[in-house]
């Protein structure tokens, strides 16, 4: 009974958090994976982007709330995720269209359009807080709880509950069919080669009659989407705030150079690795050795190992170890 | 050189126009904080315009500048020293000692041994060291929380905080740029982003350091405080024969004060940053910048060249960050936001001149300039395009709130803009 309750303390304050902090990660990185297969740089601008998409997407969850619409108990921003991906896709593509394509034109260095994308940054920021200010904004509604602790602990009869957010839940199969969709596209799809092919070799792809334009644009359209999703799939777990999408950029920076950055399977696996290090190192540990430990050896302490300020350092701390002992990442190779 | 010397005139009338037009305090004001940006500038200017290091955790070293002043400057606490002090240098001794440890066992052991003992060493170590960290710690916070609950600082004069402030940036530095400097561009960027981050987050919750969120007020000054100065018969009497009362000019000499003293600190830095680039060091610098695989194959130890320049860098931006928190007197680490101290400097360098020692300096002034006035200039814009709405619409007041966020678009819009139309900046590199 005790190994029973020490792990559904585990599940609940550990693996379904970070289950579903993992995947909104993963959408990022694989946004910014894309981009730096494809583009060749890495967008500083990817933070915002999102705030981006999920301000449409917010705005859009308004109009159709006061609209009366509803999907009974999954929130109604499910539905407004299209808006939010049109947003974002015009965004990025007019942005495509006014900066990056001359910088392309003149085969510029990667660096320097890092820099560039720092201007974006700048630029998004602003027009994100511009139109919807920079405070914290809440568009969650429905249902809360799949299961709620209560009901949980009436079911099994537990000392320890298990609670899911409908959200939680939401957002892994949300994640799960993105990311199934876009391995598909990728593999199975004459554009999805095509990118692949372009991303592989520049030269021999435009050879072939690939029409370089035309995969940045379709490159652009996938970023916007997996970005608009994955800041929605955050916003309605935690709560949209420009500044928090921001600073969302470096645990998803980690994630996808820790997986190896240009390797979609690497930016999911990286983050994963991301979210459960964050989540269990500023995790108190007390309940779930208490359940473990005899009595006598009961910890009197949370057994936190860091404050949950310090989540920073954690995606820093395995960055960093990754790049000085495997610098390629865990899955080698500059791939889509 | 006439550009030059004509694109300092324009900052000049710039802020001689602010002068004239808003207030003479508002001029100073920035005037000051375009001399602290100009010194930051000057600074990543050095790392990137000079060696090529994409540096964008600037905020933290300037963070660590700021620390540096309350060490320095702030009255000791001897009660919460007595109930932690010792203990606390010992944890933070011992701290060091494991990743020392942990570092020699990597180079000295063999190669199927050394990761279990590295990891060993460093789980037992972590532990270990919060176990003697922790209730020293305790100790020194619950000495009168409200009004100290931190250790204080040394006591000396806050002049002294400066130079401190840039070595103990430079130190910080090294360490970093020890373990990091090897990376590519893209990834150092990444990596010292995050550490600006991880420093932000130790000011803000080690609250024996520097009192964490609850932050320091009344740090010592440098220039004389205005309510003496309004006490002082002979003060006044100068300001009424100047025809100002004495409040508005001991506002204005204290804030001219640190005009003088920053003056002084750019000059010396900037006389200095001349002299570096001019000389064999600085073409071997750029030699490296170029193409660091023929520097290399001409014997240059490409490596240690970028910690130095790194460290020199940091090491300025630090400094600044201690003249900046002298300047406001307080260190309050919920302020620092890397937008503002990061890539707000990286604006500067960009749009000033990469490469380019005065151009950095020109563009920390420049973009402080517009940093400062576009919010006004915003108001303005503002106010004319909803002129024609109706009064007390919704549109109308949102626009006119969102004024404040104008200057973010307006900072990207320019960066854009320099990039495209004069990828080298104002001043050009020569």
């Amino acid at each position: 009974m005790d190994f029973l309750n020490a792990f559904v303390a585990l599940a609940n304050f550990v693996i379904v958090p970070a289950l579903a902090y993992g995947s909104q990660l993963a959408l990022g990185a694989l946004g910014v994976t894309l981009i730096y297969a494809i583009l060749r740089f890495s967008n500083f601008a990817h933070g915002d982007t999102m705030a981006w998409g999920t301000m449409c997407a917010v705005l859009a969850t308004w109009g159709l709330q006061a609209a009366g619409v509803s999907l009974g108990p999954l929130p109604t921003a499910l539905l407004a995720i299209p808006v939010g991906i049109a947003g974002a896709a015009v965004l990025v593509l007019a942005t495509d269209r006014v900066v990056y394509r001359f910088y392309r034109a003149q085969k510029a260095k990667p660096v320097i359009l890092v820099i560039v994308s720092m201007g974006i940054m700048f630029v998004y920021n602003g027009l994100t807080r511009f139109i919807i200010g920079p405070d914290d904004q809440n568009f969650a509604d429905g249902e809360r709880f799949l299961i709620s602790a209560r009901d949980f602990k009436v079911m099994t009869g537990l000392d320890e509950g298990l609670a899911i957010k409908t959200t939680q839940a939401l957002t892994m199969v949300v994640a799960l069919i993105t990311v199934a969709l876009l391995f598909w596209f990728l593999n199975r799809t004459r554009t999805g080669k095509s990118m692949r092919a372009y991303s592989d070799n520049e030269d021999l792809a435009l050879l072939s009659g690939i029409n370089p334009e035309r995969v940045v644009t379709v490159t652009w359209l996938i970023v916007a989407a997996l970005a608009t999703i994955a800041g929605v799939l955050y916003g309605l777990d935690k709560s949209f705030k420009p500044f928090t999408y921001f600073q969302l950029l470096l645990p998803i920076f980690a994630a996808a150079i820790v997986g190896g950055i240009g390797n979609p399977l690497g930016a999911i696996a990286g983050g994963f690795v991301i979210a459960f290090s964050e989540v269990g190192i500023t995790y108190a540990w007390k309940k779930v050795l208490g359940y473990m430990m005899p009595e006598s050896l009961e910890p009197d302490g949370l057994v936190q190992l860091l404050s949950t300020d310090y989540k920073f350092a954690v995606s820093f701390v395995i960055l960093v170890i990754v790049l000085l002992f495997r610098p390629t990442g865990l899955f080698k190779g500059q791939t889509i | 050189m006439t550009r030059t010397i004509g694109l300092f005139a324009l900052v000049a009338a710039l802020i001689l126009g602010t002068g004239f037009l808003q207030s003479w305090n508002s001029a100073l004001i920035i005037l000051n904080m375009g001399l602290v940006s100009a010194i930051m500038a000057l600074g990543v200017n050095l790392q990137w315009g000079l060696a090529g290091l994409f540096n964008v955790g600037v905020m933290g070293f300037v963070a660590v500048g700021g620390l540096a002043v309350v060490l320095v400057s702030m009255a000791p606490v001897p009660e919460a020293f007595a109930a932690g002090g010792p203990r606390v240098i010992g944890a933070l001794a011992f701290g060091v000692a494991v990743v020392v440890a942990a570092v020699l066992a990597w180079k000295k052991l063999g190669k199927g041994l050394r990761g279990w003992a590295v990891a060993a060493i460093t789980v037992a170590g972590f532990f270990a060291y919060r176990a003697l960290l922790d209730p020293a710690v305790d100790a020194i916070e619950a000495v009168n929380p409200a009004a100290t609950g931190y250790l204080g600082g040394l006591g000396l004069p806050v002049l002294l905080a400066w130079p401190i402030g840039g070595v103990m940036a430079a130190g910080v530095a090294w360490a970093i740029g020890k373990t990091a400097l090897g990376l590519r561009s893209d990834y150092l960027a990444i990596a010292t982003l995050g550490i600006a981050e991880i420093i932000i987050a130790v000011l803000k919750n080690e609250d024996w350091l520097a009192r964490g969120v609850k932050n320091v007020i009344g740090l010592p000054r440098p220039v004389p405080y205005e309510i003496d100065l309004q006490a002082d018969p002979g003060f006044a009497e100068t300001a009424s024969s100047l025809g100002l009362d004495a409040t508005t000019a001991s506002t204005l000499a204290v804030k001219l004060g640190y005009s003088l003293l920053f003056t002084a600190v750019l000059v010396v830095l900037l006389v200095l940053a001349q002299l570096a680039l001019k000389s064999p060091w600085g073409r071997m610098m750029r030699a490296i910048r170029d193409n660091e695989t023929a520097a290399e194959a001409m014997g240059k130890d490409v490596t240690r060249r970028h910690l130095q320049i790194f460290v020199l860098g940091c090491a300025l931006c630090g400094m600044a960050g201690a003249m900046m928190t002298t300047l406001d007197g307080q260190l309050t680490p919920g302020t620092y936001q890397p937008l503002r101290y990061t890539f707000l400097i990286w604006v500067m360098v960009i749009v000033g001149g990469s490469g380019n020692n005065l151009g950095a300096v020109l563009g920390g002034f420049l973009i402080w300039f517009l940093w400062v006035q576009v919010e006004p200039m915003g108001q303005f814009v503002m106010n004319l395009i909803t002129s024609g709405m109706a009064e007390g619409s919704a549109i109308k007041a949102h626009l006119q709130d969102s004024v404040q966020h104008m200057r973010l678009l307006t900072m990207g819009v320019i960066l854009l803009l320099v990039l495209r139309f004069a990828p080298r900046g104002l001043l050009p590199e020569k």
